[in-house]
């Protein structure tokens, strides 16, 4: 189902950042190789220069790559209507058996792109720039994430097949078939909150402590990835459930809806910054090493623990506050 | 943080200082931009409009209409099949229609003739959509001839018109009562057109419909989601055709940001050398470069929205009525109803800023990154 | 005597167009001192390579070869994102042909150079006015700089190079379009910066600046080399 406006416009940006991040790698393949820091030659101040365009060439990959994730959320949600069975989103993703595996590409593309934006404003505060080769090497990874990204979108999309109305064959339109799986698979939900609010002190408390030690970046970072997974897990478990007062209607998508006051947006904006920069604090730190960065990482490493604890903070308050008022009750 | 902050100002104030100094550069680049947003934004609210009157039309519709097949083409329902379907678990009412098409040939229009299952008409008065009411400027209480099928002319007379609301599915329609519906088609006194039936648990329609399918084999069932998916595939497919065609636009909007952008002036040149040569660095003319871009965009793309706007829900999308609605001569008359849709202006953004935003990435570079000594030179 | 001198350039080499058939040897292996608090003139003939080694010096272009050191600190391989900043707080810039951007304020073409520091502006504004008002053009702060005559203009270009405060002021031919009047009102202007503790660099080959009471040292360049030296 590739003729949909919607569909041909991820179709085409994704396209676009795959040709972004080639000619960046392409760009950074040149600064790798031929990088010099001690010759004055006019070279080394056209690689120079280049590294500028690499790095806006990732900033605007970045961005485009969040406003397609969000784009192609919505899309499932809207197209939704067209599959038998499909309620919002998680039908429409579940659609096609690359649904749910684009979305977790696109995901991973994006905290990759923060921690290599990360990296590289680190390495633009030591005078001898001394990442550029961990960080070019380090685009060079992005290109098969890309890649593998587009390709997994375009195996859903194409993979489509809207259950249409056609004049032949079939008499019975809406079999009676098990419908496209409306719901995510849950765990009960108070192991569910254990694991929420669990996860969420583990790191609140990580990134406090990364926040005086800059050190323990190397726990956080590891924690808030694993935490992540668990936050979304708890959201599908039981937050959702919480906001819908549906103990069936287990959706993580639902959340980003006007009906529900967009208190996903809410949920999912603290969720995301908070783990992209615990989880881009411990290569950060780790260049700490370079001596012209043995101040810089270090303190940079601080900031984003500290954003990355207030974003923990707010995370844990919209959950309380979707448990609070919601009408579902779980635990009396 | 704050100081991160306080230079975008800063470099936000120099851009719009730096577009008012040159108002007359972007212009054409302006214009061409809030075409491009204009044409894509009216076809999309235009075709979101349309889907959304279908679907409203169709929220209306019964959830079940069954259908004969003879050699895989629709035939007459008999009428025992509304019994055989009332008796079947979870139905709550059944009802056969009588319906069919007329082509005027005076007017070269077609019109829809139907017996209204909740509305009486007198035998030999008819009452017509507001579309046909215009076409042959007829009134209530004026006569109007339709020749039959088998070349008897029969004369009706307007008992009514049928109101604006809902001229979309209206403006076509012919009532008449069944009697002379029969009459005029020669349609058999045991058949119907087909038969629609509602259901008591809406979750049990799919079981209902495949309860009929197996009853009656020689029926067709379609039900109301069957419907809705197929207009929304139908709509998005339209959208997705006005996008393919509009795509050589796209990338000659594209072509002609890149040459724009890259065909800095010897006066552009100098200030960004200047500036250079004063202390700022190649992050900042990037910056400012990429705010100017923004506020171009933001400006063109909030034009050509609005007018968009206007031009659908005010003009009733004038430009580009034929192309999208599709009905040859009788235009049904009426307003869409105004709405936004985030989906839609992220895709519009995807086809006209960020298509935009690469296409200057790189001569952006290539200016920010001349010499700070040229000024010395 | 080294905390006397303030950059100290060894065998500086600097080649325009590396590589391709118009390259040119601009500068050629220059030993040169230049003194804290003092005034220096590079003189010499258009050609003679003065102006790039001013772009050498005031860290607008980095060598093809061979060292520069500010404040003891080599700076030749720097890149450019830094070496940026470091002009930006070292050195204040006065044009051959001012380049003031057209069609701004003088107001904002002197505060121009601080916007990506991003002090608080109205700091700046008010730092924009104390320098207008110490170079006697307050009433013209508002104007656009195409109205500026050529002294006027001259005191703009020269309050921009100041906005930020820098230790070292360099002015390439500063005198080159004014009269004997306007010449010496610049001289002056010179002189109250230099009693004010700023190292001054001018490039000339006007008599009227290079034998002036003021300057400490002058350098004579030809071809890309030192000729002579005071």
């Amino acid at each position: 189902m590739l003729f949909h406006p919607t569909i041909m416009a991820l179709l085409l940006w994704s396209a676009a950042a795959v040709a972004g991040v080639a000619v960046a790698a392409a760009y950074g393949w040149t600064i790798l190789m031929e990088w010099n820091p001690a010759s004055g030659s006019a070279r080394q101040l056209v690689l120079e220069r280049r590294t500028y365009l690499v790095s806006t060439l990732m900033a605007v990959v970045l961005w485009g790559e969040v406003l397609s994730l969000w784009l192609f959320v919505y899309n499932a949600d809207a197209m939704a209507v067209m599959f038998v069975g499909a309620m919002c989103a998680v039908g429409s993703l579940n659609a096609d058996p690359y649904g749910f595996p684009a979305l977790i590409a696109k995901i991973a593309l994006f905290f990759l792109a923060v921690v290599w934006l990360q990296v590289n404003r680190a390495d633009n505060q030591g005078w001898d720039y001394p990442l550029v080769r961990v960080k070019y090497a380090l685009l060079l990874i992005l290109v098969p994430a890309v890649v593998l990204s587009a390709g997994l979108q375009y195996a859903y999309f194409s993979g489509l097949r809207a259950d249409v109305l056609t004049s032949c064959c079939s008499k019975l339109f809406e079999v009676d078939r098990e419908g496209v799986g409306a719901d995510m698979s849950s765990l009960a939900p108070m192991p569910a909150l254990v694991l929420l609010y669990g996860g969420l002190g583990l790191t609140l408390l990580l990134s406090v402590w990364t926040w005086r030690r800059p050190v323990l970046s190397a726990a956080l970072a590891p924690v808030a990835a694993a935490v992540f997974v668990a936050v979304m897990v708890s959201v599908v478990s039981v937050v959702s459930t919480y906001v819908y007062a549906q103990p069936q209607h287990h959706c993580p998508f639902c959340l980003l809806k006007p009906e529900y006051g967009y208190v996903g947006y809410a949920l999912y904006l603290p969720l995301f910054v908070g783990t992209a920069l615990a989880v881009s604090s411990w290569p950060v730190h780790h260049f700490r090493r370079a001596a012209s960065l043995a101040q810089a990482a270090p303190a940079m490493t601080r900031s984003m623990a500290w954003v990355a604890a207030a974003c923990y903070v707010a995370v844990a308050v919209v959950c309380t506050w979707i448990i609070a008022a919601s009408e579902l009750y779980y635990f009396r | 943080m704050n100081h991160f902050f306080a230079r975008h100002l800063y470099l936000v104030d120099f851009t719009v200082a730096s577009l008012g100094r040159r108002r007359g550069r972007n212009l054409g680049l302006f214009a061409v931009y809030v075409l491009l947003v204009f044409v894509l934004a009216s076809v999309s609210l235009m075709t979101h409009g349309l889907r959304r009157e279908a679907q409203a039309i169709l929220e209306s519709s019964p959830e079940i209409v069954v259908q004969r097949m003879i050699a895989g083409r629709n035939d007459p329902v008999p009428t025992g099949a509304v019994a055989a379907i009332t008796g079947i678990r979870g139905v709550r009412a059944v009802q056969g229609r009588l319906w069919g098409y007329y082509y005027d040939a005076g007017m070269r229009a077609n019109y829809t003739l139907m017996v209204p299952p909740d509305r009486p008409v007198e035998s030999g008065a008819v009452v017509i959509g507001g579309g046909i009411a215009r076409l042959r400027q007829l009134d209530t209480g004026d006569i109007v001839h339709f020749m039959a099928p088998d070349g008897r002319i029969v004369r009706f007379t307007v008992s009514g018109t049928l109101d604006s609301a809902s001229e979309l599915v209206s403006a076509d329609l012919v009532l008449m009562n069944e009697g002379d519906f029969r009459a005029f088609f020669g349609f058999p006194a045991d058949r119907f057109t087909d038969v629609v039936a509602s259901v008591r648990n809406p979750r049990e329609v799919g079981t209902v419909a495949s309860k009929i399918a197996l009853a009656l084999p020689e029926a067709r069932v379609v039900t109301r989601a069957d419907m809705l998916r197929t207009y929304e595939a139908l709509f998005d497919w339209r959208g997705g055709m006005v996008a393919v065609v509009l795509s050589g636009a796209v990338l000659a909007f594209v072509i002609l940001a890149w040459d724009k952008a890259a065909g800095l002036s010897a006066d552009e040149r100098r200030e960004i050398g200047v500036l250079k040569a004063i202390g700022w660095e190649t992050s900042d003319v990037i910056a400012v470069k990429f705010w100017e871009g923004a506020l171009v965009s933001l400006l063109a793309f909030l034009a050509g929205y609005v007018l968009a706007y206007g031009h659908v829900f005010y003009f009733s999308g004038a430009l580009f009525e034929p192309a999208l609605k599709g009905w040859a001569i009788l235009y049904p008359r009426f307003r869409l109803v105004p709405e936004i849709n985030g989906q839609q202006v992220a895709t519009i953004f995807f086809f006209t800023v960020v298509p935009y935003t690469l296409a200057t990435i790189f001569p952006i570079w290539r200016a920010a990154t001349i010499d700070p000594d040229t000024v010395m030179r | 005597m080294t905390d006397t001198v303030l950059i100290s350039l060894k065998k500086v080499s600097k080649i325009h167009n590396e590589g391709r058939p118009n390259e040119v040897q601009a500068v050629v292996g220059i030993d040169l001192d230049i003194a804290r608090g003092k005034v220096t003139v590079l003189r010499g003939a258009s050609g003679s390579g003065k102006t790039t080694l001013l772009t050498v010096i005031g860290c607008l272009a980095r060598p093809s070869s061979g060292r520069v050191a500010l404040d003891g600190r080599d700076i030749s391989g720097m890149p450019e994102r830094f070496l940026t900043r470091i002009r930006q707080e070292t050195f204040g810039f006065v044009f051959q042909g001012f380049n003031l951007l057209r069609g701004m304020s003088a107001l904002d073409n002197i505060m121009l150079p601080a916007y990506p520091q991003a002090p608080p502006h109205r700091w700046l504004r008010r730092r924009a006015l104390d320098l207008l008002s110490m170079l006697r053009l307050e009433h013209r702060a508002d104007t656009p700089v195409e109205m500026l005559s050529g002294g006027e203009a001259q005191r703009t270009a020269i309050a921009r190079a100041l906005v930020n405060d820098p230790p070292i002021l360099i002015a390439d031919e500063p005198t080159a379009n004014l009269d004997t009047a306007l010449t010496r009102e610049f001289l002056g202007i010179a002189e109250t910066l230099k009693a004010q503790g700023k190292t001054l660099i001018l490039t000339s080959h006007d008599p009227r600046v290079f034998e002036a009471g003021m300057v400490d040292h002058v350098v004579t360049l030809r071809d890309g080399r030192v000729e002579e030296r005071r």
